[in-house]
């Protein structure tokens, strides 16, 4: 299937997935991060419930075609022909780091941020604005 | 000993099956990662090749959005932080995310899936941040919601 229109489909599923799972309601995500506190562990079976079906379905993928090796590797930028991010380095610690106190701070991680943008909510198009921005500026100074 | 609250396990887990199915179905018949960061980073200019399809998750992100708004709207909250905290927030996670390589998603799900070593890092690290960071917030007055 061409990525296109499977794309679309994917992502409004993801969205749907994200919101029934509670991933947009950044109280949730941050009554899970606030593990000395009042603690909220639902998250906590997001992340099983989407791993315990993408480790088996995945694998068809690698059974039937010859993916490259660094297609693991590199999750997010196996689409990406400069082969960057293939290895564990500073810039893999430090850039988890920041997104991590950042995701601490708002309770926004980016895709949950994308999809709350239909609430309307001013805070929202300030965080994703910002997110945009962040981006930009990594693509000007880093690469 | 920690006190547990608000806990919500059948949605949260039925979500995130379908955020799985989600993520298999672009792999295995589309070949891409379902990382949000770094489709987010092919549609900021300068546009890369492969833009198309990842505008077009990003349109079924927003439609998804709209569907939710209108189905469940207390499924998407107004934002419990300041907008200075949120604008702060916004520009790290935009930063750190494309440095990384990843987020929730790219990382934290499909790289884990795939069982990649690198992914198992970085999910750690941002968990462990987040979690000192909350933390740390509460401490200083900031509420956790």
């Amino acid at each position: 299937m061409k990525p296109g229109p499977l794309a679309f489909i994917c992502g409004l599923l993801f969205a749907l997935g994200l919101g029934l799972s509670g991933m947009t309601q950044p109280s949730k995500v941050l009554g899970f991060l606030d593990v000395l506190g009042a603690w909220d562990p639902s998250l906590a079976l997001v992340m099983a419930g989407a791993i315990a079906v993408h480790l088996p379905l995945s694998r068809l993928r690698r059974r039937v075609s010859q993916a490259p090796a660094d297609e693991i590797g590199c999750a997010a930028d196996d689409g990406d022909a400069d082969g960057t991010g293939t290895s564990i380095d500073r810039r893999l610690v430090i850039g988890a780091a920041l997104f991590g106190v950042g995701w601490g701070m708002s309770g926004y991680c980016p895709g949950p941020a994308i999809v709350s943008l239909a609430n309307g909510a001013s805070g929202v198009f300030v965080f994703v604005g910002a997110m945009l921005v962040g981006v930009a500026l990594y693509r000007r100074t880093v690469r | 000993m920690p006190e547990i609250v608000n806990f919500t396990p059948l949605s949260a887990l039925a979500g995130g099956v379908v955020i799985g199915l989600a993520a298999s179905l672009l792999w295995l018949l589309g070949g891409r990662t379902a990382g949000v960061s770094g489709i987010l980073g092919g549609v900021v200019p300068p546009l890369r090749a492969g833009w198309e399809w990842r505008a077009l998750f990003l349109g079924g992100l927003l439609a998804g959005g709209l569907l939710l708004q209108f189905l469940a709207p207390a499924r998407l909250e107004i934002p419990p932080r300041s907008l200075p905290l949120l604008a702060i927030a916004g520009l790290l996670v935009g930063f750190g995310t494309r440095l990384a390589g990843g987020c929730t998603s790219g990382h934290g799900v499909c790289g884990l899936a795939r069982l990649s070593r690198r992914s198992l890092l970085a999910t750690v690290v941002f968990m462990v941040v987040a979690m000192i960071t909350v933390t740390l917030l509460r401490l200083g007055g900031v509420g956790a919601a």
